[in-house]
């Protein structure tokens, strides 16, 4: 990439180097040619601490390019340090103009939630994984599970499921929930809730896995059958909620419950705050929702 | 019956460098058999189970089992994915020690539907209700069938480890001692199980021990190995009543009398 006509020549663009870079992106290629094969990468020091996205910042600063807009969340919500310090990282160091609304964003990092609004064809999902192997806690040996991925060994994936019905008397695995990709590889979704993996199935974005202490990249390329486990008679169902989002009542969303005082009082509001806000400003009220019309100066940032 | 045997095998060897493991052994296994190799440490048993057994392979010679379908394929020519859907379908493997062939972490029922799952069983409730069956048959109380196997005695292990390697109707399994640091009393038991097992489900059985008194109580036939070298083989009762090499004649002589 050539110098941009912006002063950012103390980094290079997007902070890696472009040998990286094309490093990365041929990981990526190859995780978008095996979908769900997780592909061995040369992760690099970021300037940030293992497990706060650094697989993620890396998958995101060799896609990303001048004319992209990017929208970082944390748990669903722009607003929190983590979705904050990597947007204004990328906004320094690749000058791109960043975006909290989901529909407008070319590329959207998240750390742990799929929006709720629906992505479409064109956009980038680029998730931040802390572990990739979903068989890792069945089988700690890294070169047997590569092996039980090799040869299509997934037995053990049910054990464990069958170890929350005879536990739970359902499976009671809530996020980072086993899924089959194409009828071939079983991929560990990142530890986003249940609820979002039906979102995954067949979607029309792109979404890249960036795994940076684990040194690994997998990819879903759009319109690919993402199956979650399950069994004939235990079959996958995703979260419920029987109330609607406390402030902008919506329904059918994953809900976040926040904590309001110190004598039990708390609320259950939508996860996603871009989504939360745009129903707000369309004239959605929930039972909570505040009087006069502030929604994006009332969220405060997480701790 | 058939008169086929189910596994042929011929001038296996394996050597360790220059140390010899085990030194061109030849035989046939029939279905239904139980043949015992007997020896003292080191005299390469373990190392001949796990060449046919395919967790190890041989320097030379060849070992070729009869599938399902009737043909005899070369194990060491099979592919990995091959040989390791054998070993989880129609073979068994029960380790010495019940840690190193059980899941130690997952509950009982889990150990013994673990092999169902892999070839393809997605129903929890038949899952189960084979597990209870198949731990009622090893004489483990149904109410158990959550519990982790660290949470079970070192004979009860044993079962469930038979159980977890039966479940899925194996033709030949492969017993490394499996009556190795059990009290007396509790290897009778398991023994007798063992026994019952095989005659039911008609299991051709490869069982190394250094027990003679195992080998009588499950074998037709056995095999006394010195050194990597088969020094006799013959029917179990023959080889214990007239023992004919000078070693296998040591080795009964040095049966404890009681």
């Amino acid at each position: 990439m050539t110098a941009q006509p912006t002063d950012i020549a103390t980094y290079n663009f997007a902070y890696l180097d472009e040998q990286t870079k094309r490093m990365i992106r041929r990981a990526i290629l190859k995780g978008i040619a095996i979908p769900g094969y997780q592909v061995p990468f040369a992760s690099r020091e970021m300037p940030m601490p293992y497990g706060w996205g650094t697989g993620g910042v890396q998958v995101t600063a060799s896609i990303i390019g001048p004319d992209d807009v990017l929208k970082v969340i944390d748990q669903g919500a722009d607003d929190t340090t983590n979705a904050v310090s990597i947007r204004a990282f990328f906004k320094k160091v690749a000058n791109v103009t960043v975006t909290t609304d989901t529909a407008t964003a070319s590329i959207i990092q998240t750390r742990h939630r799929i929006p709720e609004h629906p992505l479409t064809a064109g956009q980038v999902l680029v998730y931040q994984v802390p572990i990739p192997e979903p068989l890792r806690f069945l089988e700690p040996r890294e070169t047997e599970t590569r092996k039980m991925h090799a040869l299509e060994e997934y037995g053990l994936m049910h054990v464990k499921l069958y170890e929350d019905i005879a536990k739970h008397g359902r499976i009671a695995t809530t996020y980072a929930y086993p899924v089959k990709v194409e009828g071939r590889y079983v991929m560990d979704p990142s530890p986003t809730p249940k609820f979002d993996n039906p979102k995954m199935h067949r979607s029309p974005a792109l979404q890249l896995f960036g795994a940076g202490r684990e040194k690994r990249i997998y990819a879903v390329p759009p319109f690919t059958d993402v199956v979650s486990l399950d069994f004939e008679d235990h079959p996958f169902e995703v979260q419920t909620f029987d109330q609607p989002c406390a402030l902008c009542a919506a329904e059918n969303v994953y809900l976040d419950e926040v904590i309001l005082d110190d004598h039990g009082g708390h609320m259950f509001v939508c996860s996603d705050t871009d989504h939360c806000e745009k129903r707000r400003e369309e004239g959605h009220r929930g039972h909570l929702a505040p009087e006069t019309h502030l929604a994006p100066a009332n969220m405060e940032p997480a701790q | 019956m058939t008169d086929e045997p189910l596994l042929r095998v011929s001038a296996l060897s394996k050597f360790y460098g220059s140390r010899v493991g085990c030194d061109n052994v030849s035989f046939d296994l029939w279905p239904g058999e139980v043949l015992a190799v007997v020896g003292e440490s080191g005299s390469g048993k373990t190392t001949l189970l796990n060449c046919l057994s395919t967790r190890l392979l041989p320097s030379s010679g060849t070992a070729s089992y009869r599938m399902r379908d009737g043909q005899f394929r070369e194990l060491y020519r099979m592919s990995e994915a091959e040989r390791r859907f054998l070993m989880r379908t129609d073979w068994g493997f029960v380790h010495q020690n019940p840690a190193d062939g059980l899941r130690m972490t997952v509950s009982a029922g889990a150990n013994v539907g673990e092999r169902l799952m892999a070839v393809g069983d997605r129903h929890y409730g038949k899952i189960r209700a084979t597990a209870v069956d198949w731990l009622s048959r090893v004489e483990i109380e149904e109410d158990r069938i959550d519990d982790e196997p660290r949470a079970f005695s070192g004979g009860m292990r044993q079962r469930l480890q038979i159980a977890r390697n039966l479940v899925t109707g194996p033709r030949l399994v492969f017993m490394d001692e499996p009556t190795g640091g059990l009290d007396v009393s509790v290897q009778a038991r398991l023994l007798d199980l063992l026994r019952g097992l095989v005659t039911d489900l008609g299991l051709a059985a490869i069982v190394v021990t250094h027990d003679l008194a195992v080998a009588r109580l499950l074998s037709q036939r056995m095999m006394v190995m010195k050194d990597g070298r088969v020094v006799e083989s013959g029917l179990t009762d023959r080889v214990l009543d007239d023992p004919r090499a000078p070693y296998t004649q040591l080795l009964v002589s040095s049966i404890l009398q009681v």
